[in-house]
């Protein structure tokens, strides 16, 4: 430990506020408000006849109810499908592939229906990582709120109706040539291309328009039309310029794959430990900047410039002619990123977020002077395949009233696109959705044609050219409703209008004979079993000539006749990117451009990306892994400007100011949220809030957003540029202005604190140091500080200290044995970028409440799994606090921290329950027993690390009309559909009881009956706890401490045995969770 | 004269042993050898054999005067290969036994043999009455008619007391009025009757009866009220179709697992489905009224709704496979005699405490199984003769079923 840092998770901790200490001195909140209407004095006055009273009723009436009891039934199938045992999970393979996330999986699923969505390990692109979009979209699947059947006008039809009427219009517009549209998001699947391409055959006005609602087009037209296939694990130095790779942006969840090897410490050239570097220039602390070695904040404006700035700092070191001058303030920090990319050329790699066409072509000159070519940039991929340019066409022809039909596949533009386009869509003569619910989009449209939920569907993607996967049902269709694909076939009049042997024709046409199988069934067989194929040999695409760029916008109409041979001029204009003449126009064009006096990034949401999702509560209460909010957008500023602005955050009650947004004559309300690494002069919201027809959540919640809407957060889409065409996110020459109006935002940072105990130094929780000091190997061992107490023998290593060890002399000490199994958690927090997947794997695979707004304000929030964000700041710390020369929210650095019960072996929980409900189990798990707790919360207290939960309302099955919020929200406990997803192995858990991380028991007890049947020892791999096989970083490894060739016991004994540490080492519990330090590589 | 004739005979079979085999020894009697066979047996043996009857292998009871000591040594060590060898009364055995051939038990010890020959040796049939074969069960009877025995002993004796008492009373009364001495007070107190109905309503011992009466009633209340809500032994509802196990289990011998598929690799043994019913009754008794609620469930699609008998509660996690797979639990052992009952009844309690007994008692079925490997040899190193329970290995921690 070289450098004296101070932790603190946010502002109020830093500042040591009233209302934080107040807050953080207590476990438990005070007071229990049960109910607002009830008077607090009512409640004080319960005493103990009330007591007795409640009590002698409650004997009575269990006396009473268990006098019969009620009886159950078992129904057996009808006719048992031979791969289905009731108690036995099946998992198939399958893909996610919709909102420019791509994932192949591996879905669990009991009796027949889905629980479980994990990353398909054999997968070379996601390589079994998920995002946590993608593992709460099996909540998704159980939705209320989706559509149960074909609409028409919003009443129910059947679908011979719909099929019928709609075919009418469509015949009728194609006699009278009247333009048709397909409006989609990207479509990565080649049959739905191929089934979008028959339609277009039948009616040649048709033309498919893709958009995303988080666009790219910007570095797709840099780039020839696709996006670039970025490889992060060849890179050793990684310069990013606001692209947040690490959330949504490209191929994330690869990404995340990739990246996290370069940062994992590894055995350089030289025998010495190395790593990659990462610098980030960006205006919003993102989770890629936050996982950065060095960081810088910048205004968007500004991020042309030092794209040049590095472009002639590297062609300067290079020799080579540099373009035009350019001034930027870290311009030693540019030079440094400079030299560091010159010196590992061929394996650097400088990306951008920008969507703008010029900050891409220089970033991609950049690459290709620095040799990224086939090294750290392979080629392209599908995943971004949206079109602004003919988005924005596709808008005017609609507004203007020269479109007759539009079809809205995955689509919801009316929400997640600026232009309004509400009224135009009600005039045409045909307007279908396919989309799952009645969304904003699909409730205009004159028939809703619901598509099913992709675990419902076939389906495939295309990724990457020649890497081909299979989307295969996980279960039949819930709801009445037919894949869009299947609709679009039958109005064609296809021969083959199954969906299910379209997709099967496709692949026997198309992959199949590059396989070289012999035979088809077997090659088919072999797909639905791994879920994917690629085609090997397949030479990375390179986006250079026109017909390559053509293919992800398949269904470009054939040229029409007559009078509208201008619009498709104009179109092939829009589809096939105009050619850059180099370097010279992107420099004039990032010189020119100004930045305003206030400006506004516009970024996806972290847990909803841009909304399709809005309606899973699971994804609203994941906690903003950097912000800590969840239930709300806001608007992120920083330090200074919020004192410009006189915006005030009281940490006691959480509330904050409410600020107006104006930009383009729009006018908005959000809260305001104080952020250290913010950007002065620049502001940040997410999208993919308040939506106002996203489903229950919205309107059930009685909170109303700032904006007064029934709906949680506030839409922002309306902010985004949309004048040119390219879509810009980031604005400027914005006017934000606090109202004085006040709003509470539920944050969790500081909720679960370790309270006090980390004050001074943060040593005893976190641990890290600098690579430099690290790979010399003189100084190895130091790296970690080992807590030392004072004993009546002098000063000795806090592991020596043991209240459980001393036993009178000749007895055994009182400590457990572990005779077969031990099992441990091992989290590298090298690795880990904080992504959240594994908190929402957790909710998912233990059956973890929800509780919404209210109850987390209250610090009542259930995860069993939080990912700890500390900020830290190098500082010599003063009297007054920091040193003048730094102030510490201005660019802090960031540490991750999975926190979960950490299964201490001398747990401090487990000797101060009263009923012995928590105990220590011969396997070193800290077991927690539901049912015979009875909420004395002393384990709570007790627990150093605040990782346990109380139930303080029943969560499952509440009808009390006070608690609507938490049936509303819950919907996973509280619907019958919403149930489907519970985990039938892990108890639903009742009022009043306490729980916590239980390190996956049900899957480790899985797995040793599985060897037992077997007769054999448990393997390494056999058993894995729900975090850590979702985890798309491989940042947590989970094993058997007692089995030396374990991939744990190599961990933690030999790679790393100097970096693993404990959190609060000093206490002396012995966790069975261990933590490798974190390494930077400044 | 008995024990010396007893030890004689053993001299005489020592020797007899010891001339045709040089490595047979002799069974133990003593208390704890018998146990821990009984163990051994448990966990190895029992999934094939009982005591009394066929099943896969032989009935045991009299094994050690069937065969003789040395070739059961043998044979339990390794059947396979006395078998291979040729040896003529295993190929006659196994004849005898449809083909089926005893697996090899090479880690078992001599000396662990001859404590399962001793168990055999000592096993005497539970008595006649009892339907049940848990020895468990079938003891408390016996229990309960020794306490009988004791309370009523007792029970004379105090009445015997009481009448002696009386009786020295009434002749002492009548000698002191006799003598004729006695002052007038004397003369009161001896001429006293006494008013039973008085006692009987004083206060004090209407008091005390009250009291001694709530306190049984609530003790009685609790043992046999509140322990027993949820409590559904006996629980043997109506199904929507008369099935009866009798017929199926009983008579026709259908193995269990033929229809309840899933009992060796779910934790549910699992209802069987109208399809499996179909396998047989698409030919046999395809007129009677039950049959035909199959049929006409296949046909709507409507599925059959059994009342469910065994519920445990959901906080508790049951696995079929591993007690009936893994463990090599009878059926019987929890779901009683199945195969006579007509309607399916919950034979056992399905409380904690049943379970929790049954994992304090039962030996873990570790042999052959590598898992238990490590398990195994720590026990086995801590030098006790008992085998290894369920919860020798942590079968009682709250885990293992409650998560």
């Amino acid at each position: 430990m070289k450098e004296n840092k101070k932790y603190w998770k946010g502002l109020e901790e830093l500042n040591n506020e009233p209302g934080f200490l107040e807050r953080a001195n207590s476990e438990f909140p005070e007071y229990l408000p049960m109910s607002e209407t009830r008077e607090a004095s009512d409640a004080e006055d319960t005493g103990r006849r009330d007591f007795l009273k409640l009590m002698g009723f409650s004997v009575a009436a269990v006396s009473l109810a268990a006098c019969q009891a009620p009886v159950k039934h078992v129904v057996p199938y009808v006719n048992k499908p031979e791969d289905v045992d009731p108690g036995v999970a099946n998992h198939y393979a399958t893909t996610y592939s919709l909102n420019g996330s791509y994932a192949s999986l591996l879905v669990k699923t009991r009796e027949g229906r889905p629980i479980l969505v994990e990353g398909n390990k054999l997968s070379p692109i996601s390589q079994g990582g998920v995002n946590s979009e993608i593992s709460a979209s099996i909540l998704s699947l159980y939705d209320n709120f989706r559509l149960q059947g074909f609409t028409e006008g919003g009443k129910a039809v059947s679908q011979e109706t719909a099929d019928q009427k709609i075919l009418a219009k469509l015949q009728v517009i194609k006699a009278q040539g009247g333009q048709i549209r397909i409006v989609s998001q990207t479509v990565m699947s080649p049959s739905t291309k191929a089934a979008i391409a028959e339609f277009v055959k039948e009616y040649p006005t048709a033309k498919h328009v893709v958009y995303d609602a988080s666009s790219s087009y910007g570095i797709q037209k840099a780039n020839g039309g696709l996006f670039p296939d970025y490889d992060f694990s060849n890179a050793d130095t990684i310069v990013s310029i606001g692209a947040d790779f690490l959330e949504n942006w490209g191929s994330s969840i690869e990404y995340n794959k990739q990246y996290s090897k370069t940062r994992k410490l590894r055995q350089g050239k030289d025998k010495k430990n190395t790593m990659s570097r990462h610098y980030q220039f960006e205006s919003n602390l993102s989770l890629t900047g936050s996982n950065a070695d060095i960081r810088k904040p910048i205004k968007p404006s500004e991020e042309g410039r030092y794209a040049l700035a590095l472009y002639n700092a590297v062609a300067s070191l290079l020799g080579q002619s540099s373009a035009a001058d350019v001034q930027v303030a870290h311009v030693e920090t540019v030079n440094k990123a400079a030299k560091d990319l010159v010196a590992s050329k061929g394996k650097s790699l400088v990306v951008a977020g920008s969507n703008d066409e010029a900050v891409q072509v220089i970033v991609k000159e950049l690459n290709n002077l620095l040799g990224a070519q086939g090294s750290t940039v392979k080629g392209s991929t599908y995943l971004k395949q949206g079109n602004d340019a003919q988005m924005k066409r596709f808008v005017e022809e609609l507004n203007g009233g020269q479109l007759s039909a539009v079809f809205f596949y995955n689509a919801n533009p009316v929400y997640d696109y600026p232009t309004d386009i509400k009224d135009a869509i009600g005039k045409l003569d045909l307007s279908v959705s396919f989309n799952l619910t009645a969304d904003e989009t699909g409730k205009l449209t004159q028939f809703a044609c619901p598509d099913n939920h992709y675990l419902e569907s076939w389906g495939d993607a295309e990724p990457k050219p020649g890497s081909y996967s299979l989307q295969q049902p996980t279960i039949t269709p819930i709801f009445k409703t037919r894949s869009a694909q299947e609709s679009l076939l039958k109005w064609t009049g296809s021969a083959t209008t199954d969906y299910y042997a379209f997709v099967k024709q496709y692949w026997e046409a198309n992959v199949f004979p590059k396989s070289g199988s012999l035979v088809f069934g077997t090659f088919w067989n072999t797909i639905l079993h791994d879920g994917f194929y690629e085609v090997s040999g397949v030479a990375p695409v390179e986006p250079v000539d026109e017909e390559v760029v053509e293919t992800p916008v398949v269904p470009v109409a054939d040229a029409a006749v007559g009078e509208e041979d201008t619009d498709v001029e104009a179109d092939e204009e829009v589809v096939v990117a105009t050619p850059v003449a180099g370097l010279g126009d992107a420099v004039n064009a990032v010189l020119s451009k100004k930045g305003g006096e206030y400006e506004l990034l516009l970024v996806p949401s972290y847990a909803l990306n841009t909304g399709a999702q809005a309606n899973n509560p699971w994804l609203q209460e994941l906690p903003d892994p950097i912000s800590k909010v969840c239930w709300d957008n806001y608007i992120s500023v920083s330090q200074a400007d919020a004192a410009k602005l006189g915006v005030v955050h009281d940490s006691s009650t959480l509330t904050t100011n409410l600020a107006t947004v104006t930009y383009n004559g729009v006018t908005l309300k959000l809260p305001v949220l104080v952020q250290p690494g913010q950007a002065s002069g620049a502001a940040t919201i997410a999208l993919g809030y308040g939506r106002t027809d996203a489903g229950r959540l919205g309107k059930t919640v009685h909170h109303k957003n700032p904006m007064g809407q029934a709906a949680i957060g506030v839409d922002v889409f309306p902010l985004i540029d949309a004048s040119k065409d390219t879509l810009s996110y980031s604005v400027s020459g914005v006017v934000i202005k606090a109202t004085g109006e006040k709003y509470q935002l539920a944050q969790t940072q500081t909720s679960q604190t370790v309270v006090g105990r980390d004050n001074e130094s943060g040593l005893g929780i976190i641990q890290e140091g600098a690579l430099a000091d690290y790979a010399n190997d003189n100084k190895r061992g130091d790296i970690v500080w080992r807590p030392k107490l004072h004993s009546s023998e002098g000063v000795v290593d806090a592991k020596e200290l043991d209240l459980w060890v001393d036993a009178p002399k000749g007895e055994e000490p009182i400590t457990h044995k572990y005779n077969n199994h031990h099992w441990g958690l091992v989290v590298d927090m090298n690795a880990c970028t904080g992504c959240s997947a594994c908190v929402i794997s957790c909710h998912a695979e233990n059956n973890v409440p929800v509780v919404g707004k209210k109850e987390v304000i209250n610090r009542r929030d259930m995860h069993w799994l939080r990912i700890d964000r500390y900020y830290s700041t190098a500082a010599t710390r003063e009297k007054e606090g920091f040193n003048a020369m730094e102030i510490p929210e201005e660019n802090p650095e960031v540490v991750f921290q999975p926190m979960m019960c950490q299964h201490c072996n001398h747990a401090p929980c487990e000797t101060v329950c009263p009923v012995a409900a928590t105990t220590h189990s011969s396997e070193g798990l800290n077991q927690m027993t539901y049912n015979r707790c009875i909420g004395t919360r002393y384990c709570a207290n007790n627990c150093p690390f605040k990782v346990r939960r109380f139930n303080w309302f029943n969560y499952a099955d509440n009808g009390d009309p006070e608690f609507r919020e938490i049936r509303a929200v819950n919907t996973s406990m509280n619907d019958d559909l919403g149930k489907m997803v519970l985990n039938p192995d892990v108890t639903v858990r009742a009022r009043g009881v306490m729980e916590k991380c239980s390190m996956c028991v049900q899957r480790i007890q899985a797995g040793k009956l599985e060897a037992k049947m077997e007769g054999r020892k448990v393997k390494d791999g056999d058993v894995d706890v729900a975090c850590a096989s979702v985890c798309s970083s491989d940042a947590l490894l989970f094993g058997d401490m007692n089995d030396k060739n374990s991939a744990i016991s190599k961990a933690l004994n030999e790679d790393n045995a100097d970096r693993a540490y404990h959190v609060l080492e000093e206490l002396n519990v012995k966790p069975n969770v261990s933590y490798l330090a974190k390494i930077r590589n400044k | 004269m008995k024990s010396i004739g007893r030890f004689s005979y053993a001299l005489f079979f020592a020797l007899f042993l010891g001339v045709f085999s040089a490595s047979a020894q002799e069974i133990p009697s003593d208390e704890a050898a018998i146990k821990a066979g009984e163990a051994l047996f448990k966990a190895n043996c029992k999934a094939c054999h009982a005591m009394d009857k066929k099943l896969v292998g032989p009935a045991l009871a009299g094994v050690t005067e069937r065969r003789e000591t040395a070739w059961l040594l043998k044979w339990i060590n390794n059947a396979p290969a006395l078998y291979e060898s040729g040896d003529e009364i295993a190929v006659q055995l196994v004849n005898d036994h449809g083909g089926n051939l005893m697996s090899a038990f090479p880690t078992l010890k001599e000396e662990q043999i001859l404590t399962f020959l001793a168990y055999a040796k000592a096993w005497k049939p539970i008595d006649e009455g009892s339907t049940n074969n848990d020895p468990k069960v079938a003891a408390q009877p016996q229990d309960n008619s020794l306490l009988v025995i004791v309370l009523s002993i007792t029970l004379v004796i105090l009445v015997l007391m009481i009448i002696v008492l009386v009786l020295l009373s009434a002749t002492l009364t009548k000698q002191l009025k006799n003598r004729g001495d006695l002052d007038e007070a004397e003369e009161e107190y001896v001429s006293q009757r006494h008013n039973v109905i008085k006692a009987l309503t004083h206060p004090g011992f209407i008091g005390l009866v009250s009291v001694i009466a709530v306190l049984v009633g609530l003790v009685l209340g609790i043992e046999k009220g509140l322990y027993r809500i949820g409590v559904q032994q006996g629980y043997a509802p109506n199904q929507p179709i008369a099935f009866s196990h009798k017929i199926h289990a009983g008579e026709n011998k259908v193995d269990c697992n033929y229809c309840h598929t899933g009992v060796r690799k779910s934790k549910h043994a699992n209802i069987p489905s109208p399809n499996i019913c179909m396998n047989c009754h698409n030919q046999i008794k395809t007129e009677s009224k039950e049959i035909q609620k199959i049929y006409k469930a296949i046909e709507t699609g409507e599925p059959i709704k059994w009342v469910r008998v065994h519920n445990l509660p959901d906080l508790a996690y049951f696995n079929h496979s591993q007690h009936v797979k893994v463990g090599g639990i009878e059926c019987q052992t929890c779901h009683g005699p199945i195969e006579e009952m007509e309607v399916v009844r919950q034979y056992s309690e399905l409380t904690m405490g049943w379970c929790i007994d049954c994992h304090r008692k039962t030996a873990v079925n570790a042999e052959g199984n590598d898992y238990y490997e490590n398990l195994l040899k720590v026990h086995n190193e801590r030098g006790t003769k008992e085998a290894m329970t369920v919860e020798d290995i942590g079968g009682t921690e709250c885990s293992k079923c409650h998560y």
